[in-house]
């Protein structure tokens, strides 16, 4: 475990020294800041389109910090030559696939909660009642679909030749269950065999990341989810985080380092 | 020497005379098509509009989508997506109860959803709304407070910045105009601004019956000024008439919408017989002719009344 922990906070202290962070969550706060000053019809209560847009921002900042911080990890290890030193210390590989696993997650925590921080500031201040559970909630959720984005970007890593063509697949790969996930088994029923058992097959392998997208129900006060139902949506996470670890962790035996 | 050999074609030096001659070239072209191009009908760039001339045609499409947007806020998410059952979803709700568009809807705009297909179809409900509200209901929190007055009912506010941007996209689009004024004076109590708005509508369409329809009912139900109503209605009427009434499927619900203010307004301001002659319009176009024969027949019952004939408040007293 110290092991691990070592790798993570390296991990950690090179999203600090990089510049992707600062970059996204200037531009998330200029363009929110932009749309906030806009008064439609004098009236400076309208709130939820200013909400529609930073959860938005905050989305797209995510993946990109997840998938770019993820997929360069292996690949740069090696390339600069330092995954043979840190591999003859006392750390099997398994141990740094999930160091490097769980740094990039914390790594991604910490820039929900600055981005999260100041989404709850600007509803906050424009809203006349602060949803803190729901944040809470939206935030949570929103960490554990990146810990299952970070592993499958992980196990991509170690299949994909080039940083670049695996952080491609990941992006559209992820953009595609956020964007098509819920909607898969109704194409499937329109479909004639054997086209719809494939569908359907695949409908129920892939990992449903939109089941952690609540920005509909935080956009529009809806009442915080039932703590039940978020503790069953965290085993799912961590179901499908652990199984893409472990296909990662399988590859990364098998490789050979040179 | 490579270089000298590389450019001998050109005379064996630095081709300066070649730049020289492509720079005078491109001057005159640009001379040249600069001027057809300020002419061109296609030129973007004579529009004041930023939008057009970003997008072109294509905002309208965008337009569309987020005209849909402001109804998907007026449902507080609850919408249906192109993979759903849009069959009994043909009205906007916020337009159908705004009266600028006649509903088709089949009443069972609830159930898009249908039963969970699957134990993740029926898990992911609980991460999305899934349950039927509207804003001016209060939304979600009016779920909460069955019952209850409607407070948040001028929560409706928030599916303006989609209608206004809507507009901006297509400012030929009637219903964006008609929608927003009614949600802006029936539920926010902004008069002024729904009334400037109708009015950039009217720039934008001057033709447009419709917008000179929702411009009288602000003078008529806002400002209390059954005059100018009147006087809109009536140019409201002429521009149906107009554009419409040669039509195969003229605007029914524009219509009758137009000839029952008319024909309410007159009776209020007790000019019976004019009053019986719009209803007697909105009679042959109604969907529900009976119902409107009955207000005749009380109206006409009125005439018959004494007190009707007396001078001053008879027919046509106008």
């Amino acid at each position: 475990m110290k092991n691990i922990a070592a790798v993570a906070n390296v991990v950690v202290k090179e999203l600090y020294r990089r510049k992707d962070f600062y970059v996204l969550f200037v531009l998330t706060v200029l363009i929110c800041l932009v749309m906030g000053s806009v008064r439609l019809f004098h009236d400076g209560r309208i709130v939820r389109y200013l909400k529609e847009i930073c959860l938005l921002l905050v989305w797209i900042s995510s993946l990109i910090i997840a998938i770019t911080t993820t997929a360069r990890q292996i690949p740069a290890e090696r390339e600069s030559r330092t995954l043979y030193p840190l591999l003859a210390k006392p750390l099997t590989r398994a141990q740094l696939i999930l160091g490097k696993f769980l740094g990039c997650w914390m790594a991604c925590g910490l820039a929900l909660l600055c981005f999260y921080l100041f989404f709850g500031i600007l509803a906050g201040s424009r809203e006349e009642h602060w949803q803190i559970v729901n944040y809470l909630q939206a935030a949570g959720l929103h960490w554990l679909m990146l810990g299952v984005v970070v592993a499958l970007t992980l196990f991509g890593s170690l299949v994909f030749t080039a940083p670049s063509s695996n952080t491609t697949i990941c992006f559209i790969v992820v953009s595609g269950i956020l964007l098509m996930g819920r909607h898969l088994n109704k194409v499937a029923v329109q479909l004639p065999e054997p086209r719809r058992s494939l569908l359907s097959g695949f409908y129920y392998a892939i990992p449903h990341l939109e089941l952690f997208d609540v920005r509909d129900l935080i956009i529009h006060n809806w009442p915080p989810i039932a703590w039940g139902v978020c503790g069953l949506a965290a085993l799912y996470a961590l179901a499908y985080a652990m199984i893409f670890l472990i296909a990662a962790c399988l590859a990364f035996q098998r490789r050979a380092l040179n | 020497m490579k270089a000298v050999r590389r450019h001998s074609w050109l005379g064996g030096r630095e081709p300066y005379w070649l730049v020289g001659a492509l720079l005078i070239l491109c001057f005159g072209l640009a001379a040249r098509l600069g001027l057809w191009f300020a002419q061109w009908q296609g030129n973007r760039l004579q529009s004041a509009n930023l939008m057009g001339v970003l997008l072109g045609d294509s905002r309208r499409m965008f337009a569309n989508h987020f005209f849909a947007k402001a109804d998907a806020y007026f449902h507080s998410g609850f919408y249906p997506t192109v993979f759903d059952n849009r069959e009994a979803f043909q009205t906007p709700h916020m337009a159908e109860d705004a009266g600028a568009m006649g509903g088709h809807n089949q009443g069972d705009e609830e159930g898009f959803l249908g039963a969970p297909r699957d134990w993740i179809d029926k898990f992911s409900r609980k991460f999305f709304p899934s349950v039927h509200t509207h804003l001016d209901e209060g939304g979600p929190s009016g779920l909460a407070d069955k019952g209850g007055d409607l407070g948040g009912s001028s929560e409706v506010r928030e599916i303006l910045p989609w209608l206004r941007l809507s507009a901006a996209l297509d400012p030929d689009r009637v219903e964006t105009y008609t929608v927003t004024a009614f949600w802006l004076r029936k539920r926010m109590g902004k008069v002024e601004e729904a009334e400037q708005f109708l009015r950039e509508g009217l720039r934008a369409n001057p033709n447009s019956y419709e917008l000179l329809y929702e411009l009288g009912r602000v003078y008529a139900e806002n400002k209390n000024d059954p005059d100018r109503a009147r006087n809109l209605w009536e140019a409201a009427l002429r521009r149906w008439q107009k554009q419409e009434s040669a039509k195969p499927e003229p605007d029914k619900f524009s219509f009758v919408e137009i000839t029952s203010h008319l024909a309410k307004i007159e009776e209020q301001q007790r000019n019976y017989s004019q009053a019986l002659e719009y209803m007697e319009m909105w009679k042959a176009r109604s969907p529900s002719p009976a119902a409107v024969q009955k207000q005749i027949e009380a109206l006409q019952e009125k005439l018959r009344a004494p007190e009707a004939a007396s001078p001053g408040k008879g027919s046509g007293s106008s």
